[in-house]
């Protein structure tokens, strides 16, 4: 057994601590927003917030996360109006969207922690989320759009 | 006629019983601690005040060693001379560019404890892990890559380019969680060449005959 803490609410869940966070949010909660990619951390495609710092959650066991606070792209705002998810919207930047989730919840780390972030801070935060449809220039556009309506 | 037991026979009892006990006691603490207990060892803790015996040729000898070790990627690439640590036996730049940060922990969604979990993650060329993964801060950079023996050994011996470090933190820095993380890279990746007794033994060595900096060839 083992309880998380997952978008602000408690599961008691049936699973070996040493399962990967992402199988747990999965297969064990069914929030499926979060994807496979990899599977060895190099895609970005799993992050998820882990008490604020974007994990990937292919790697990180079940029991690193216990008590701590996990959110996923489900949790990340109320109603789907997290400032990224709105600017995400308006640039139609997602193509086959696989990595959105990961690329989101990523650039949400680099705003909280950097308002408004420059090109290079931009590239430095995001360097390890990959995009296959190369949507990157849309990415970068949209988490500027983002930062502005922080400001 | 039966003696009236003298009043200070109560305490003669009581003195049998402590005395007993002590005795008895005595034994679990033998069986517990055994006979080294008692004896007081002297040793010359090491990493109290070191002892320097100045030897030159053995302590360049012994820092031949040290640098063998870190110079191996396991020991280098978390010392490299720009802002992105290195990877792999081949010392690549890390793929996915993460910085250094002003910690030595990252940047944004970069931080290495993102991927490098607090134990080693299981499969080949997966990330390796420690609880206290990092590079060195952005204000002592401690940089290994490039370094020649001389640059290196001089570095390593001047607090303020080694962490701050004295002789009896440079010795205990040998049982570094992250310094032993070498030993353990995970699959895929070779160790140092040398074991991580044989690089203790000769880094105190070196310390100790000292820390002389083999010249510039």
């Amino acid at each position: 057994m083992i309880t998380l803490n997952i978008n602000k609410k408690n599961y008691k869940l049936d699973a070996d601590p040493e399962t990967p966070l992402l199988w747990i949010l999965r297969d064990h909660v069914g929030l499926v927003g979060t994807k496979f990619g990899c599977g060895v951390a190099q895609c970005g495609a799993c992050v998820v917030h882990l008490d604020g710092e974007a994990v990937r959650s292919c790697v990180t066991k079940a029991s690193r996360a216990q008590g701590k606070k996990v959110v996923t792209i489900e949790g990340l705002s109320e109603k789907n109006n997290h400032p990224l998810q709105k600017a995400w919207l308006e640039l139609d930047v997602s193509q086959c969207g696989y990595c959105q989730a990961g690329q989101i919840m990523s650039a949400a780390v680099l705003l909280k922690e950097n308002k408004n972030p420059t090109d290079e801070d931009i590239n430095d935060a995001m360097s390890g989320n990959i995009c296959r449809c190369g949507t990157y220039l849309r990415i970068r556009d949209a988490i500027k759009l983002a930062a502005k309506e922080n400001i | 006629m039966i003696a009236r037991p003298k009043k200070n026979n109560r305490y003669n009892g009581a003195l049998r019983s402590v005395l007993v006990i002590t005795i008895l006691a005595s034994f679990v603490f033998f069986m517990a601690f055994g006979a080294d207990a008692l004896t007081v060892v002297v040793h010359k803790p090491i990493d109290s005040k070191p002892v320097v015996v100045k030897d030159s040729v053995a302590s360049v000898a012994a820092f031949k060693q040290v640098y063998s070790v870190l110079m191996s990627p396991r020991c280098m690439n978390c010392h490299p001379s720009g802002d992105i640590p290195l990877q792999g036996d081949d010392s690549h730049i890390h793929s996915m560019l993460p910085k250094r940060g002003v910690d030595g922990k990252g940047v944004f969604a970069m931080k290495c404890s993102n991927c490098h979990q607090p134990t080693n993650t299981p499969g080949l060329h997966t990330p390796p892990g420690n609880p206290e993964w990092h590079l060195p801060p952005a204000n002592m950079k401690m940089v290994f890559q490039g370094r020649t023996q001389n640059q290196l050994a001089k570095q390593l011996m001047d607090p303020k380019q080694n962490g701050n470090k004295d002789m009896k933190k440079l010795i205990a820095h040998a049982d570094d969680g992250l310094v032993l993380a070498g030993w353990n890279p995970g699959e895929g990746r070779t160790l140092p060449p040398i074991s991580h007794a044989e690089f203790k033994k000769a880094w105190i060595t070196w310390l100790t005959t000292g820390a002389y900096a083999p010249e510039e060839k």
